[in-house]
């Protein structure tokens, strides 16, 4: 069966690809360092079960200081430029064909798995169904535009790792929070938070209630760095015992439009490093919080919107 | 109390600029010793976690094909598409996006589009082109350029954020059911994704606007 673990395979095969690319790389001055980088990432993906627990904790230290201490990137030439405009004016509409089969692929692959029976079941896991078939749409169409495009059969390599580059040591971030997460969980944060949460701000008429959940979810996330480590927190601590018991609010509408204030936390974090910072550094932003400033306006008004919306639709059989 | 020092140091080395490599690891060491545990007990712990969490990063595999497009010109003939379509403004742009990605999301089709599968290669080649020729410049200053980049990558963001809980069988319906359920309340996850739909709406309005607001600003010099 097709599983998580073909997928970490393909990542490590792909990963040590950059590695032995960034060694090649003539043009970058630290090309050692990004190796070290790339390699112990495919490492991790290819042996991390067997590296044990301890083991995997050295190799993201290593990881962290040779990232940390700067990786370099090699440049991209003005001949490079011309040439993808000249192939641009060749290919036309065409290019926009593979980069529309990615989607249709992992679409047509998750569905497929999750509507066709036990066959489909056997081949691939049900669970991993989206990342199992991303990982073969980025195989296939790789593969065909190289073709197509007549590019040389080693560019999937080169240019992911021009691409990866481009990211640097921000490619590890959101895997390192994740984990940093899971440290959180582990020593009790999120429990301490909600208590200091509940037991600083008066919650005394609804409206005030209202307002600790709606923006402790999104001050809490923000301080997290996920909704979902906010949610039962905060839901436990307020919005049980407090906006339902005590206000008579329908838990779904509250719980709804609760988390959705969390996801106004995480358009304003850089804790959420995937959809935050990630993209700045792919994107080529001076500024890491580029992206979230441009956020920032529609966050803090949805917020307050949601806890008008919470105050005004959740509780049917007013105060 | 004392557990909370590995939240501060968070907040306080991100607010300062140290690399947040450094940072996250020297919050996870403060954590776990405020929690009790020994630096190599933090250091396993955090390399479990680590390992645990590879899903995140197995995202980067979509690199290679982008790039091989990006080689083929994908981004040159993003840009080359709106000098053809006449209508097509930045505001309108970013509009269509904001509303396919709501919607998309919204039938659950989250993977359909990305930072880096859609935004780099596609979209923001598109915005920076349609705002360039709104304001009668060959090319974006660097400066406008980036803002229009990072304007595109944040409405992909919010497109996903205030759609997907309208689809029944995303993570966080799934996980608000279950949490419900332990504190024994029967929620079925139909009524928790209508209740996303008021904030989707109101955010198109919102993010929409401030589309429109920001297509309307001068061109700079």
């Amino acid at each position: 069966m097709i599983g998580l673990s073909q997928v970490y395979a393909l990542a490590g095969l792909v990963f040590a690809g950059f590695a032995v690319m960034s060694l090649r790389d003539a043009a970058n001055p630290r090309r050692r360092r990004n190796a070290l980088f790339w390699g112990l990432f495919a490492l991790s993906f290819l042996a991390g079960d067997h590296l044990g627990d301890l083991g995997n904790g050295v190799l993201v230290l290593v990881m962290a200081l040779a990232a940390a201490f700067g990786l370099g990137r090699s440049g991209t030439t003005a001949e490079d430029a011309e040439a993808r405009v000249a192939s641009a004016r060749t290919y036309g509409l065409r290019l926009f064909l593979p980069a529309l089969m990615i989607p249709i692929i992992v679409l047509a692959g998750s569905l497929g798995v999750r509507h066709g029976g036990a066959p489909a079941a056997a081949l691939v896991d049900p669970g991993q169904a989206t990342l199992v078939a991303l990982g073969f749409a980025t195989l296939l169409v790789a593969g065909l535009s190289v073709r197509m495009f007549r590019q040389p059969v080693l560019s999937p390599l080169t240019e992911g790792l021009r691409l990866a580059d481009t990211v640097g040591w921000m490619a590890l971030l959101p895997q390192m929070l994740a984990a940093l997460g899971a440290v959180f969980a582990l020593a009790g944060v999120g429990t301490v938070v909600g208590e200091t949460v509940t037991r600083v701000f008066p919650m005394d008429t609804r409206l005030a209630a209202v307002a600790v959940y709606c923006l402790g979810m999104a001050g809490f996330t923000v301080l997290m760095g996920n909704a979902f480590a906010a949610f039962p927190v905060m839901t436990a601590g307020v919005a049980l015992p407090v906006l339902v018991k005590v206000y008579g609010g329908d838990p779904a509408a509250i719980c709804a439009i609760g988390m959705l204030s969390g996801f106004c936390g995480t358009l304003l974090t850089p804790l959420a490093a995937n959809f935050n910072l990630a993209p700045a550094a792919l994107l080529d932003l001076d500024d890491r919080f580029a992206v979230i400033r441009a956020q920032a306006p529609t966050a803090v008004v949805l917020l307050l919107v949601n806890t008008v919306l919470m105050h005004v639709l959740a509780f049917p059989t007013h105060p | 109390m004392l557990v909370l020092l590995g939240v501060l140091l968070v907040v306080a080395g991100f607010a300062v600029g140290l690399n947040p490599l450094l940072v996250v690891l020297a919050s996870a060491l403060a954590t776990g010793l405020a929690a009790g545990l020994s630096p190599v007990e933090v250091l396993a712990a955090f390399g479990k976690a680590f390992n645990e969490n590879r899903y995140v990063s197995a995202a980067w595999l979509i690199l290679p094909v982008i790039g091989v497009l990006e080689r083929s010109g994908l981004q040159e003939a993003a840009r080359g598409l709106i000098g053809r379509l006449r209508g097509v403004t930045f505001a309108r742009l970013m509009l269509a996006y904001l509303l396919f990605r709501q919607a998309t999301a919204a039938l659950g089709l989250t993977s359909i589009a990305g930072q880096t599968q859609t935004i780099r290669p596609i979209i923001a080649p598109m915005a920076e082109a349609a705002r360039a020729a709104e304001t009668d410049a060959p090319a974006l200053n660097p400066p406008e350029a980036q803002k229009v980049r990072a304007f595109a990558a944040g409405t992909d963001n919010i497109g996903l954020f205030f759609g997907e809980d309208i689809f029944l069988a995303i993570g966080s319906i799934l996980l608000m059911v279950g949490f419900l359920d332990q504190n024994g309340i029967t929620v079925e996850p139909l009524h928790l994704s209508v209740w996303a739909i008021p904030t989707a709406i109101a955010a198109f309005i919102v993010h929409g606007a401030r589309i429109l607001l920001f297509g309307r600003r001068g061109p700079r010099p």
